[in-house]
């Protein structure tokens, strides 16, 4: 009886773990599917033609530089807002705030702003910086409305990378009688850079890759944005307009492909950063 | 040691340093200067604060004519959403939103816990350092390509599987589960992490195989994280509009079934923005309100459960 | 040369070198974590221009009560202290004091080596940055001598620009001792400074001691006895005699005397290895 306990154990261990071999592979595919496929259609499309040309037509036949122009030059405006305000923000979080009511609240209101629905944010920058303030549809409406998305996720980078300095250093700093801001400008930041830059990094991704926050404060008109009052369609409104309208889809693939490729860009990069800064702090 | 001393030059007065003065006390301009630091900081913080209230400001405003004339209760129980009739109910959407939301958990959450689970307790190092970057990447890809892939490849299979055009709840099912994967993944894993290492260790020289090690021991104690990792990733999707409309076909009737085009909360705002006016704009305002709501909802859901489980000890 | 950095900072006074008077007076001192109450009734003066030692078994409170000196304990929160320290007559924790200014004059080495992530020049002259000194002849100066005194010049003049963090343990020790003496702080206060270093390291740092006390006030925390017998001028004991209770001092003495004929029983049984 002994024996067919123990085996009974080791089948269902056995299935357990295989089932978990299973979520493992399901999600590696499902990731590699969405790669390959979008790799493979969109691969055809990009020729330099396609990339710095611009697109006319009915059809939009051409190329889709505008696009990316916007997209690149709203993800700089928005990272250029938010990040010296999370930067600091987190600073407070970290070395001098004392628990009580107000840093509750902070927290509270920053995680709620994190998990905003895109959409919702589209309408509050449209309801405000596009026709409250009168910005119209811009590059400066849309970047801060992604100021307001970015900045909690960047908050909670800093201030873990912050956190992760170790005490000790920062005693160091203190027993030579440094004061505190001098203490986490000379040494707790320039410590924590390479995990916050990461951070910052990753965000970018997640700002060229918005949709919802951009076609409502930035239009859907295809144009090169020079001045930050410009309208503009970035990548990510491109593809929807195109996949949806399904006339040009090509082009869609292509620009589904480059999108993918701009965020992947950003992550490895992220990625690369951590690893250096690992290796070196080891 | 000799060489110290033959290094330095001899001095015969060596006077200390500064023995007899008295202790400098913190200056004006210091103490003005680290206090100005210190608001300058808290003023960054409290834009978060200041984003809130903002937004609630801003929507809110743009939406509550609607309320004012529907009534809320109206506005949320209505079984009808026609609002070139002057009808604005929108409990068929808030039952869509939930009935995609659920769908959505019940395939991406267990497929979700359970590479977390690989992640943390069967992958070997090398494995790990192959799938968490999967994990990561599929995070980072952004909603747009994920609700094109739905259309392009999902949609034609699931028409020609299951008849219809492969709009409808299951498509919308099967991306918003890879959606949300992510987010409870990466959560349940740092939830399992911090479950003290001593108590595997336990467990195994008990006796246990690794799965009654995980099932009995591991998961029950990372609950709370893994909770906390559901609810957001539940607040995700209720929040998720780009891929839903492209691939849930937005006709605006209840579905009579999960391969029937369907509207929700977040696609009503989509489909019916680009041409509304008046009161039907006002009213959508209104859906936003209501689904930021929601979202601080689920956040505050999380605050709570976490206090609950910290004082079950 | 000690006056290098005299421009920077407040005008020094008179003061024969061979003063043995207090440089610190502690007048019954009581600490408290929170409501813990961790040391009690700590009365001593530490001696100007000598090397003074704390002693006692682990945890009873030596490094708690060097941290009183240059109120590093401020930066932990919820603590308290109750009675008098006076530095040169002047109570350290009295009103509008600025603790910024006290660690500069009363620097501390801490028991696990913390250099900087930075390079071995940088990690010197980050002290004198942050007091003003920019010229970079006076900050090279200022870093060869601080390296020179605290035993480790000839071992890292070839490789200044290298990362603190890439020497060993002893090297590391040394330059935290270097970074803190850039500083021309009156007084040492070093929390198990040799713990963690090997034993050449170790030797070093004894020896450096021995030509800094000339200059400089040195209290040194160290569970080896043998190391106190051996570098220093004054003992003081302490020990908490039930967990949970607080600690006090037992006896303070000449080193020779304390260790040759000590007057408390309880300084007697710690010596000879009795307990702890």
């Amino acid at each position: 009886m002994q024996s067919r306990e123990r085996m009974d154990k080791r089948i269902t261990n056995g299935v357990a773990l295989g089932v978990i071999w299973l979520a493992a592979v399901a999600t590696v595919a499902a990731l590699g599917t969405i790669l390959v496929y979008v790799i493979v259609n969109g691969i055809g499309q990009l020729t330099p033609a396609f990339i710095f040309g611009w697109p006319h037509g009915v059809n939009m036949e051409g190329g889709i530089w505008p696009t990316i122009q916007a997209t690149l030059y709203v993800t700089a405006l928005a990272m250029l807002i938010t990040t010296p305000i999370a930067v600091l923000a987190a600073v407070y979080l970290a070395e001098y705030a004392v628990q009580g009511r107000l840093v509750s609240t902070i927290r509270f209101a920053a995680d709620s702003l994190a998990s905003v629905p895109s959409i919702v944010m589209g309408l509050f920058g449209l309801a405000l910086f596009v026709e409250g303030i009168g910005m119209g549809f811009s590059v400066i409406a849309a970047a801060l409305a992604l100021s307001f998305l970015l900045l909690p996720i960047i908050v909670r980078t800093t201030e873990e990378a912050i956190r992760a300095v170790p005490k000790y250093i920062r005693w160091g700093s203190y027993g030579l009688g440094a004061s505190k801001w001098q203490t986490v400008s000379r040494i707790v930041l320039p410590s924590a850079m390479p995990r916050i830059t990461t951070g910052v990094i990753l965000a970018a991704g997640r700002a060229a890759g918005e949709t919802a926050v951009v076609i409502y404060t930035m239009g859907t008109m295809i144009n090169a944005p020079v001045s930050p009052l410009d309208p503009g369609r970035t990548m990510p409104v491109h593809l929807m307009l195109m996949a949806q309208e399904g006339i040009n889809m090509p082009a869609a693939y292509g620009t589904a492909l480059l999108l993918v490729l701009m965020v992947l860009g950003f992550n490895l990069t992220a990625r690369y950063i951590g690893r250096r800064n690992r290796r070196m702090q080891g | 040691m000799a060489d110290n001393k033959q290094a330095q030059a001899p001095e015969p007065d060596v006077t200390p340093y500064a023995s007899d003065s008295s202790l400098s006390t913190i200056s004006k301009a210091t103490y003005f200067k680290e206090a100005a630091l210190r608001n300058l900081f808290l003023l960054c913080a409290c834009v978060a604060v200041a984003g809130v209230g903002l937004i609630f400001l801003f929507v809110g405003l743009k939406g509550w004519p609607i309320f004012e004339k529907v009534g809320v209760w109206q506005f949320l129980t209505g079984a009808t959403w026609y609002p070139t009739k002057g009808s604005f109910g929108i409990l068929p959407l808030i039952v869509n939103s939930l009935l995609a939301m659920a769908g959505a958990l019940v395939l991406g959450a267990p497929l979700a816990i359970g590479t977390a689970v690989f992640l943390s307790e069967v992958a070997s190092p090398r494995l790990r350092e192959l799938v968490r970057p999967a994990v990561e990447l599929l995070a980072g890809i952004p909603s747009v390509v994920y609700g094109f892939f739905g259309l392009v490849l999902l949609r034609p299979i699931i028409a020609r599987l299951f008849g219809g055009l492969g709009f409808g709840l299951f498509t919308v099912w099967l991306i918003l589960a890879v959606m949300i994967l992510p987010t409870i993944a990466a959560l349940t894993e740092d939830a399992l992490r911090s479950v003290p290492e001593g108590i595997r260790e336990a467990s195994y020289a008990m006796g246990a195989t690794k799965w009654q090690t995980i099932w009995r021991v591991l998961l029950p104690a990372a609950k709370i994280g893994i909770i906390d990792a559901i609810i957001l990733g539940m607040g995700r999707a209720i929040g998720e509009t780009m891929a839903v409309v492209m691939v849930a076909g937005n006709a605006r009737v209840i579905p009579d079934g999960i391969f029937k085009p369907f509207l929700t909360l977040t696609t009503v705002i989509v489909m019916d923005m680009p041409y509304a006016s008046g009161d039907h704009r006002t009213a959508l305002f209104g859906v936003a309100i209501i689904l930021f709501i929601i979202s601080m909802l689920f956040v505050a859901s999380i605050r709570v459960i976490s206090r609950f489980g910290k004082e079950m000890g | 040369m000690s006056n290098r950095l005299a421009s920077h900072f407040v005008a020094p006074g008179p003061g024969p070198a061979s003063d043995h008077g207090d440089k610190f007076k502690v007048e019954k001192l009581d600490f408290f974590y929170g409501k813990f109450n961790a040391l009690t009734d700590i009365s001593v003066g530490i001696k100007r221009h000598a090397v003074t030692a704390f002693i006692g078994p682990s945890g009873c409170g030596k490094s708690t009560f060097l941290r009183c000196l240059n109120r590093m304990n401020d930066l932990i929160p919820g603590t308290r202290v109750e009675g008098r320290i006076t530095l040169d007559g002047n109570d350290i924790y009295g009103p509008g004091v600025d603790p910024v200014d006290l660690r500069r004059r009363v620097g501390m080495i801490f028991q696990q080596p913390n250099p900087f992530p930075m390079s071995i020049y940088d990690n010197v002259a980050y002290g004198p940055k942050l007091h003003g000194v920019r010229k970079k002849s006076e900050l090279d100066g200022i870093v060869e001598e601080s390296l020179k005194r605290a035993n480790v010049w000839k071992e890292v003049k070839d490789i200044m620009g290298r990362g603190g963090l890439t020497l060993s343990g002893g090297q590391q020790q040394r330059l935290c001792i270097a970074r803190v003496l850039a500083v021309e702080p009156e007084v040492l206060l070093m929390d198990e400074p040799c713990s963690a270093i090997d034993p050449t390291s170790v030797q070093k740092v004894e020896d450096l001691m021995a030509e800094l006390k000339d200059r400089i006030t040195i209290v040194i925390v160290t569970h080896n006895m043998q190391q106190a017998a051996r570098v220093s001028d004054y003992t003081a004991f302490f020990l908490q005699e039930l967990a949970g209770e607080p600690a006090h001092l037992i006896e303070y003495d000449r080193t020779a005397t304390l260790f040759t004929t000590p007057k408390d029983r309880r300084t007697e049984d710690y010596i000879t290895g009795r307990f702890g």
